[in-house]
C-alpha cells in the first residue's frame, strides 16, 4: 500500500507582486529580483531578516544562481531553493516552499519568478537552452519552440479536428481578459479576425499563437496560515499540488502532458473535482496547450478541446474563466516569471486584489505549470488548486 | 516533383556579393558522433549494446536501461512522417535568408523521434519518410526527410543544394589534366553538368596523351598552372580565383621509392614540393577567393577536393616518401578544413587505394581505375561527403587502420599491403 501523502493543510500563499514588464531592459535578472523581493516587504509589511526562505526561479542570472542573490541583495535565508523548470517553476517553488514551511525549515518563503530581456538575449537562449536543442533542434531552422509547438499544433489538429479557429477563441478570450490587468503588455482588443489574418510564423502558428518575450517578475509569499493571520494578510490556502517529469516518453509526439497521470490525486488531495472550480490558470504558451490542459486536467475528454472551447466563453466572466490575466499571450512572457504568471493571479482572485477582472465569487482556482522544451516537447508538468480560507 | 535548377543568369557585377551565414554549429561531443558518420556518407544513430535501443538526440547512457555501451550503428531510416511545420520566421540568420524553410518530424521505424529538414518532394503527413544525415554548410551533421522515391530532379532541391556541392552549373579547377586521373575527372565533371571546368597543364611543351581529347568538350579550357611555381598559381588565382566554385587538386608526383633504396632527396623534394607545397600555395591563393564567393547565390563557391592517398594514414614502406609527402599534405588538409569552414566551404579528402596507372605498376590489384576514382569524387561533391576512400584495397586498409594503426604499422613493415 502506498504511504500516506501529507496533505498541505496549514499553508497559506500571499502577497502576490508583479513586478512590472518591459519588453526589453539593460538591467540584469537580479535588478527584477530586487524589486520583486521589495515589493512583498512593502505590501506586507514584513523586514527583510523575516524572509528565511527562498525559492527562485529565473533563465538569465548565470553565472550566478539563488546562492549569488542572497549576497546581491543582503539576505540570510535558512533555506533556499533554485528551481530550473521555467513554465513549471511557480508550482513547483510552491509545493517546496510550503513543505519547507511544515516542516519548520523556514518560516516566510519568498518564491520569485524574474527575468531581464536584453534586445538580443532571447536568440541566444534559444542556442543554448539545453544539450539537445544544441545538438538536435537549433540546427533546424532555429526557429525556437515555435517550430516544436507547430509540429505538436498541426499533429493535434489533423488528429482531433481542431481548427485555427478554436485557438483564436483562447487568444481573443484572453486578450479581453487582459485589458482589465493594468500589468498586461497587450492594450488594444483582439479580434477573432485580427488573430485569423495575422502573419505565419511557422505553420500552423501564427503571430497571436506566440507569447512576446520581455522583462519582469511575479512573485509571492508561502507561509503558516496562522502567520498570514497573525500579520494581517489576505491568502488563499494550498488544497492540492502535483508534479510530473518526463511523462509519456514514448509517445512519438505529444498530445498529453503529464497531468493526466497526477489528476486523479489532485482532486484526491483537495476533495475535489473539476466542475467544482471557479477558474484555471493554464499555461499558455501556444494556444494548444491550454487545450491539451483543459483535457488532461478532466474538464473534458481527450480530443473534446476543441468543442469544448466552442461551447464556453473564456473571459473572467465568462463559464470557463482561463488565465484572467490575459496569460502569457496577453500579458507577455517574462522568462521565468511566466511560469509564475498565473499563481500569482490566482492568489490575487482569491483574496480580492483582481479588480475589474474579478471572477464572481471565486472559491476555488486551479494553476497549471510546463516548462522546458529540451528537444520536441515540455518535459516539466504541474498544477495546484488553491482555495480561499475556511 | 523537384523543379529542374536552371542555369543562372550572369551576375550583375554592380551588386554586392552575400557574405556567408553559416547555421548553428554548436554540437557536444556525443552529437558529433552523426557528424563522424555523416563525413563519410553514412547515417547512423546510438545503439544500446546491452538492450539494443536506437536513442536521439545522442546521450551519455541509454534511456532505456541505463548502459553506457553505445555504439553508433548505420540506420535504414525509414519511418513515418508524424508533423510538418514551414518556417516563416527565424532567429538565426542563415535560415532567415533562406525563408521559407520547410521541417519535419519524423517517427523513425528503430524507435525515436527526429526533427528534420524535410526535402521538397516530402508529402504532407501522415506519410512514409526515408532519413539520411548530411553536412550542412556549417560542416556538421543534420538530418533530413527524403521522399521514398525520389524524382529525376531531387538533386537540384533548394534545401539540399545548401547541404552538398553538386557541380552541376559550377565553375571548376582541375588542377592537372595530363593524367589519366584528370582526365577522368574532367569528363565526369562535364558529364555531371559542370558549366566551366578549366583544366591546369604544367610545362605545356611536354606533349603527353588524351589532353586533347579534353580540350575539345566545349566546357573545358586548358590553363598554365604549375604548382611548383608560386607566381603561376598567382598569376592563374589572378585570372579565374574570382570565379571557380571548386577546386580540385589532383596534381601529384609518385615515385616508388623508401629510404635506402635512392641517396639523396631530390626525388623526395619533389613529391613534397608537388603534394605538399603545391597544396600550400594553391591553397594560399585560391582559399581565400572561394572563401568570398561562398554565399553568392545557388551557383556559389561551394568545395575543395584533395586527392591524397590512402598511405597518407600509413606509411606503406616501398612508395615511403610518396607516402610521407600524402601525409603531410592530409595534415595540412585538415588545417585547410578549419579555416575554409568559417565560409561554409567543403574540403573533401579523396584517399583512394593503388590507383591503375604507371607508378603502381608493380602493386598487385585489385587497382582502381580512374573512371571509378573520377566517379567517386563526383559523387562525394553531390552527396556532401566530407572523406571518401574509393575501393576496396582502400576500404579494407581503413578499416585495419580504425582496428589497429600499430598492427596495420607492423603488417605494411612485414611487406603485408
Amino acid at each position: 500500500m502506498a504511504r500516506h501523502r501529507q496533505s498541505y493543510e496549514g499553508v497559506a500563499v500571499a502577497v502576490p507582486v508583479t513586478v512590472p514588464y518591459v519588453r526589453y531592459s539593460t538591467r540584469t535578472a537580479h535588478w527584477f529580483i530586487g524589486q520583486a523581493v521589495s515589493g512583498l516587504l512593502q505590501a506586507s509589511g514584513l523586514k527583510k531578516a523575516d524572509i528565511d526562505g527562498l525559492s527562485l526561479s529565473s533563465f538569465s542570472l548565470a553565472p550566478d544562481t539563488a546562492v549569488g542573490v542572497t549576497q546581491h541583495l543582503g539576505l540570510s535565508p535558512r533555506w533556499l531553493d533554485h528551481v530550473p523548470t521555467g513554465g513549471a517553476s511557480g508550482v513547483m517553488c510552491l509545493r517546496r516552499a510550503a513543505r519547507a514551511v511544515q516542516a519548520g525549515d523556514a518560516d516566510i518563503v519568498a518564491c520569485v519568478g524574474a527575468d531581464t530581456n536584453h534586445v538580443d538575449s532571447f536568440r541566444q537562449t534559444l542556442g543554448s537552452f539545453s544539450n539537445f536543442a544544441r545538438d538536435a533542434s537549433y540546427p533546424y531552422g532555429s526557429g525556437g519552440p515555435n517550430s516544436i509547438f507547430a509540429f505538436i499544433t498541426s499533429n493535434y489538429m489533423r488528429t482531433y479536428g481542431a481548427t485555427r479557429e478554436d485557438f483564436g477563441r483562447i487568444a481573443v478570450d484572453q486578450r479581453t481578459n487582459a485589458l482589465g490587468n493594468p500589468h498586461a503588455m497587450f492594450k488594444k482588443p483582439l479580434s477573432l479576425d485580427e488573430y485569423m489574418s495575422a502573419r505565419p510564423i511557422s505553420d500552423p502558428i501564427h503571430l497571436f499563437d506566440c507569447v512576446m518575450p520581455c522583462a519582469g517578475a511575479e512573485a509571492f509569499l508561502v507561509m503558516s496560515e496562522e502567520r498570514a493571520r497573525g500579520l494581517g494578510l489576505g491568502h488563499a490556502v494550498v488544497r492540492g499540488a502535483i508534479e510530473r517529469h518526463n511523462a509519456f516518453a514514448d509517445d512519438p509526439v505529444m498530445f498529453r502532458g503529464g497531468w493526466l497521470v497526477d489528476r486523479d490525486d489532485l482532486y484526491a488531495q483537495a476533495s475535489t473535482s473539476p466542475d467544482q472550480l471557479d477558474f484555471v490558470q493554464t499555461y499558455d504558451d501556444y494556444p494548444v496547450i491550454a487545450m491539451m490542459q483543459f483535457e488532461d486536467l478532466g474538464f473534458c475528454a481527450k480530443g473534446e478541446g476543441p468543442a469544448f472551447v466552442r461551447a464556453h466563453t473564456m473571459t473572467s466572466g465568462g463559464t470557463f474563466p482561463n488565465n484572467t490575466s490575459g496569460g502569457q499571450l496577453s500579458a507577455g512572457q517574462a522568462g521565468a516569471a511566466g511560469g509564475f504568471l498565473g499563481m500569482v493571479e490566482a492568489i490575487r482572485q482569491l483574496t480580492g486584489q483582481a479588480g475589474a477582472r474579478s471572477v464572481p465569487d471565486a472559491q476555488l482556482g486551479l494553476v497549471a505549470g510546463f516548462g522546458m522544451v529540451t528537444y520536441d516537447r515540455c518535459l516539466c508538468t504541474g498544477a495546484v488548486i488553491l482555495g480561499r480560507p475556511a | 516533383m523537384t523543379t529542374p535548377l536552371i542555369r543562372p543568369k550572369r551576375k550583375n557585377p554592380v551588386l554586392r556579393t552575400r557574405q556567408m551565414n553559416l547555421p548553428p554549429s554548436g554540437r557536444g561531443r556525443v552529437a558529433l558522433g552523426l557528424t563522424a558518420a555523416a563525413a563519410e556518407g553514412r547515417f547512423e544513430l546510438q545503439a544500446c549494446a546491452d538492450c539494443g535501443a536506437v536513442q536521439y538526440p545522442p546521450r551519455e547512457a541509454c534511456c532505456k536501461c541505463l548502459s553506457v555501451r553505445l555504439r553508433w550503428r548505420e540506420q535504414p531510416g525509414e519511418g513515418t512522417l508524424l508533423s510538418t511545420t514551414t518556417l516563416h520566421h527565424s532567429n538565426d540568420l542563415f535560415f532567415r535568408e533562406r525563408l521559407p524553410w520547410r521541417l519535419g518530424l519524423v517517427h523513425l521505424d528503430a524507435g525515436p523521434t527526429l526533427m528534420v529538414h524535410l526535402h521538397g518532394e516530402v508529402g504532407d503527413e501522415p506519410g512514409p519518410v526515408r532519413v539520411g544525415a548530411r553536412l550542412d554548410r556549417a560542416g556538421q551533421a543534420v538530418l533530413i526527410g527524403y521522399p521514398k522515391n525520389g524524382g529525376a530532379h531531387m538533386a537540384d532541391d533548394t534545401m539540399l543544394r545548401e547541404m552538398t556541392s553538386d557541380p552541376k552549373f559550377r565553375k571548376v579547377l582541375v588542377t592537372d589534366g595530363k593524367t589519366e586521373v584528370g582526365q577522368a575527372i574532367v569528363r565526369a565533371l562535364v558529364k555531371a553538368g559542370a558549366d566551366i571546368v578549366w583544366v591546369g597543364h604544367a610545362e605545356p611543351w611536354k606533349k603527353l596523351g588524351g589532353l586533347e581529347d579534353i580540350s575539345a568538350l566545349p566546357q573545358v579550357t586548358l590553363v598554365p598552372l604549375d604548382l611548383t611555381n608560386g607566381r603561376s598559381v598567382t598569376e592563374l588565382a589572378g585570372e579565374i580565383g574570382g570565379k571557380v566554385d571548386i577546386v580540385i587538386n589532383n596534381a601529384e608526383v609518385h615515385r616508388t621509392f623508401g629510404i635506402g633504396a635512392r641517396r639523396g632527396t631530390d626525388a623526395a623534394k619533389a613529391e613534397m614540393d608537388i603534394n605538399y607545397f603545391g597544396l600550400l600555395r594553391l591553397a594560399q591563393e585560391f582559399g581565400p577567393a572561394l572563401k568570398g564567393r561562398s554565399a553568392d547565390g545557388a551557383t556559389g563557391a561551394t568545395a575543395w577536393v584533395n586527392l591524397l592517398s590512402i598511405y597518407a594514414l600509413a606509411n606503406f614502406p616501398p612508395h615511403g616518401t610518396f607516402s610521407a609527402s600524402k601525409a603531410a599534405a592530409h595534415s595540412l588538409a585538415q588545417c585547410l578544413r578549419a579555416e575554409m569552414r568559417p565560409a561554409g566551404i567543403r574540403v573533401v579528402n579523396v584517399f583512394p587505394g593503388p590507383i591503375d596507372d604507371e607508378w603502381n605498376q608493380h602493386v598487385p590489384p585489385p587497382k582502381l581505375a580512374s573512371g571509378t576514382l573520377a566517379n567517386a569524387i563526383v559523387k562525394a561533391l553531390r552527396d556532401g561527403i566530407e572523406d571518401v576512400y574509393p575501393g576496396d584495397v582502400a576500404q579494407e586498409w581503413l578499416e585495419r587502420w580504425r582496428d589497429n594503426p600499430k598492427v596495420l604499422e607492423r603488417e605494411l613493415a612485414a611487406g603485408g599491403t
